[in-house]
């Protein structure tokens, strides 16, 4: 209850400070492709703070195909000169809007509230554009967990892997022992997931720069990028043979059900853990990837230009309330994320969470704290999908590594 | 004035349906050509930049493998729907008691949806859950039939599911062809003694040779621009292995934000479709002059 009369408070200052209409009426529209159960139940949080600070909350949810139906529906309305308020954008698209000159300087807002402290310096660095503010983090998720099933390790005498010769060591085990090592769901993003987090393990933080944000040809066709997809062939003898297309959560599925030992994904996964009536530590257990560093996938809403105080107004209110620390607690407790911001008090969250925010803080100050190419982080929609084709592709034949990162190279160069 | 209304009224009852096809199909058709020849990313820009997306289309492997898929998809479904639906229709000929009943059968795939179509195949082609698992479950713990998750043999499913679904229609078309020759001529052979085959063989089918053509059409066009059931039976996979073009263009267009590409891939399966329509339309317009 303090927090809220503390934001509601801090709102009034910011409207008191920005442009406000006449009757000082905050509006936005937000435009968000949260409409899953457990995402339409977080984002209304956020609704309820913004109608209790006396805001006109317009909601404009677009289902389906992870965003790309909302991308669509965007491209339609910013096209048509009727931008919404805010958008839920995040990485590099964030500043692709930027550079066609549609978004809008919340700078104010950010200033104000001191986001640059708050925040991890490279998460600060996606919310900004030339300087300016244009975004604001919702939360972040680790995308380089590997999840298990605490029994099945358990009675086959294996620990969490370090390395990924011991994950390779494990995976064996349990094969001879009938059990599925690795519960995988060959969609293209699955691919790309797992293919990522064996990059960053092999080759470090500096190799995974390198190689999938800088797009450094000689690290694309490098001998570690090549024992990168020899691991991907060794870990594509790991999965049942009927994994493709399978959808993730399915897979979390196999894992929960005692089916499979391992899965490498996301910590949206824990969800369906939780959802499942799962203990972490107990029934389950999440260590990251082998190798150090930290994957993380942040969503955020870029404000676009608006045009009339009110919205204006909405969107200062918006910015301030998504950063808020209530609602960054409440909205990540629910989503299996974890807050943007640095200072929230964890002690609610479960014990995965408190690993993921004590990696961002340590992973921050050791310069590994890395952006994910597989959802979107690190590079341009055209640059990500043709890595990705190159990987699923190689993942689905039996193309040879050095023809892999041959491929690698000539795909990166070709989507430029 | 009620003079000139008499003379210009078929062009007025025309005009906004010809506007409206210059603009929404001739319009955009110039339209994505244009943005084809830009380097458009998220949103469409119009600097020309020469033959750039054309370049990194021949450059991908993506797209040759997409433009693989669209000729042995292409080429079995139409020969085999064609087939099919001859033999389905020359045996519902016979003259049989019950050919309401089965012609309703037979064409009742064409009810649903290609995305209905799309999932009930990729359950009962998928390994633990359809046929193998079930011939497995009979006691033939050899028996495999895994196309479905096999990237050299998923485009055969599709291949599969899209005949199911469209040889009931090819058999309705080719059973009214076959109504429609003339009864006199099929008598006359056959108070010659001439076999039932060769009565179908050398008279009734070469007859037919219209409703060849426009079944041939319509299913070229059904192939060229299959993309809901790609998505429904295998969502493009394993991998990238059963894409074709129409969903090549959509995730480029929609998910990669790379419009000039997805821009330059939908000129591309427009050249296709243009290979198979103008020699038809050629052959029609020459057939009324003459």
């Amino acid at each position: 209850m303090k927090s809220y009369v503390l934001s509601t408070a801090s709102a009034i200052a910011v409207c008191a400070a920005g442009a406000v209409s006449a009757d000082g009426h905050a509006e936005a529209e937000v435009l968000h492709y949260w409409t899953s159960g457990g995402e339409a139940k977080s984002v209304a949080v956020l609704q309820e703070e913004f109608a209790a600070n006396g805001g006109t909350w317009t909601d404009m949810p677009v289902a389906g195909g992870g965003g790309d139906a909302a991308g669509t529906a965007l491209r339609a309305r910013v096209l048509s000169g009727n931008a919404p308020t805010a958008a839920q954008i995040k990485g590099p698209a964030i500043q692709e809007w930027f550079a066609e000159g549609v978004l809008a300087d919340i700078s104010s807002v950010a200033e104000a509230n001191d986001w640059a402290n708050l925040l991890p310096a490279s998460i600060a660095a996606h919310m900004q554009c030339e300087g300016t503010w244009c975004a604001a983090p919702v939360n972040v998720h680790r995308v380089d967990w590997i999840w298990a099933n605490t029994e099945i390790l358990a009675a086959n005498g294996i620990e969490m892997p370090t390395t990924w010769d011991e994950f390779n060591a494990a995976a064996e085990t349990l094969q001879a022992a009938g059990i599925i090592p690795l519960a995988h769901g060959g969609q293209a993003w699955q691919d790309a997931t797992v293919f990522e987090t064996v990059v960053l393990g092999l080759g470090g933080a500096e190799f995974y720069q390198a190689a999938l944000v800088d797009l450094d040809p000689e690290a694309l066709t490098s001998d570690t990028m090549i024992a990168a997809f020899d691991q991907m062939r060794t870990m594509r003898g790991y999965v049942d043979p009927n994994f493709s297309g399978r959808d993730w959560n399915l897979a979390t599925a196999m894992v929960m059900n005692g089916e499979a030992a391992f899965q490498i994904m996301g910590d949206w996964a824990k969800g369906e853990f939780l959802a499942a009536g799962k203990v972490p530590g107990v029934d389950f257990t999440c260590a990251s990837t082998p190798g150090d560093g930290y994957l993380y996938n942040v969503d955020s809403f870029a404000m676009f230009s608006v045009e009339g105080d009110g919205k204006a107004a909405g969107q200062e209110l918006l910015a301030e309330l998504i950063m808020g620390p209530n609602f960054q607690e409440v909205f990540n407790m629910n989503k299996g994320s974890i807050p943007a911001r640095t200072d929230v008090d964890l002690s609610g969250f479960d014990e995965c969470a408190q690993i993921s925010a004590a990696d961002m803080a340590s992973t921050n100050d050791g310069g590994t704290l890395m952006p994910s190419y597989a959802h979107g982080m690190a590079l341009f929609g055209a640059q990500s999908g043709a890595i990705t084709d190159v990987v699923t592709a190689h993942f689905n034949s039996d193309m040879s590594s050095e023809e892999a990162v041959q491929m690698l190279a000539n795909a990166v160069a070709n989507s430029r | 004035m009620t003079r000139w209304l008499q003379d210009n009224m078929p062009k007025i009852v025309l005009a906004p349906s010809f506007i409206a096809v210059m603009v929404f199909v001739y319009g955009f058709i110039a339209w994505t050509a244009w943005v084809s020849l830009t380097r458009s990313r998220l949103m469409p820009r119009y600097e020309l930049d020469s033959f750039i997306q054309y370049e990194r289309l021949a450059d991908s492997p993506r797209f040759e493998t997409a433009m693989v898929n669209l000729a042995i998809f292409g080429t079995l479904f139409i020969v085999i729907a064609m087939v099919l639906g001859l033999l389905l229709a020359i045996l519902l000929d016979q003259k049989i008691r019950t050919e309401g009943a089965i012609r309703t059968i037979y064409l009742y795939p064409m009810a649903l949806s290609m995305i209905v179509t799309g999932t009930a195949w990729k359950w009962i082609l998928n390994p633990e859950l359809g046929i193998e698992a079930t011939v497995k479950g009979w006691g033939f713990a050899n028996f495999e039939f895994n196309w479905l998750v096999d990237p050299d043999m998923a485009i055969y499913t599709v291949v599969l599911a899209a005949v199911w679904q469209s040889s009931g229609f090819v058999m309705a078309l080719f059973l009214a062809g076959l109504r429609s020759v003339d009864e006199e001529i099929i008598k006359a052979a056959q108070v010659d003694g001439i076999p039932t085959w060769r009565v179908y063989s050398a008279i009734i089918i070469p007859s037919m040779a219209p409703i060849f053509l426009s079944a041939f059409i319509v299913l070229a066009h059904l192939a060229i621009k299959a993309f809901d059931l790609v998505i429904a039976l295998t969502g493009g996979g394993p991998g990238y292995a059963t894409d074709l073009p129409a969903t090549y263009m959509y995730a480029m267009a929609f998910s990669r934000g790379d419009i000039g590409q997805a821009a330059s891939s939908a000129m591309v399966m427009m050249l296709v479709v243009f290979t198979i329509v103008v020699p038809y339309l050629y052959s029609e317009l020459r057939t009324k002059d003459d």
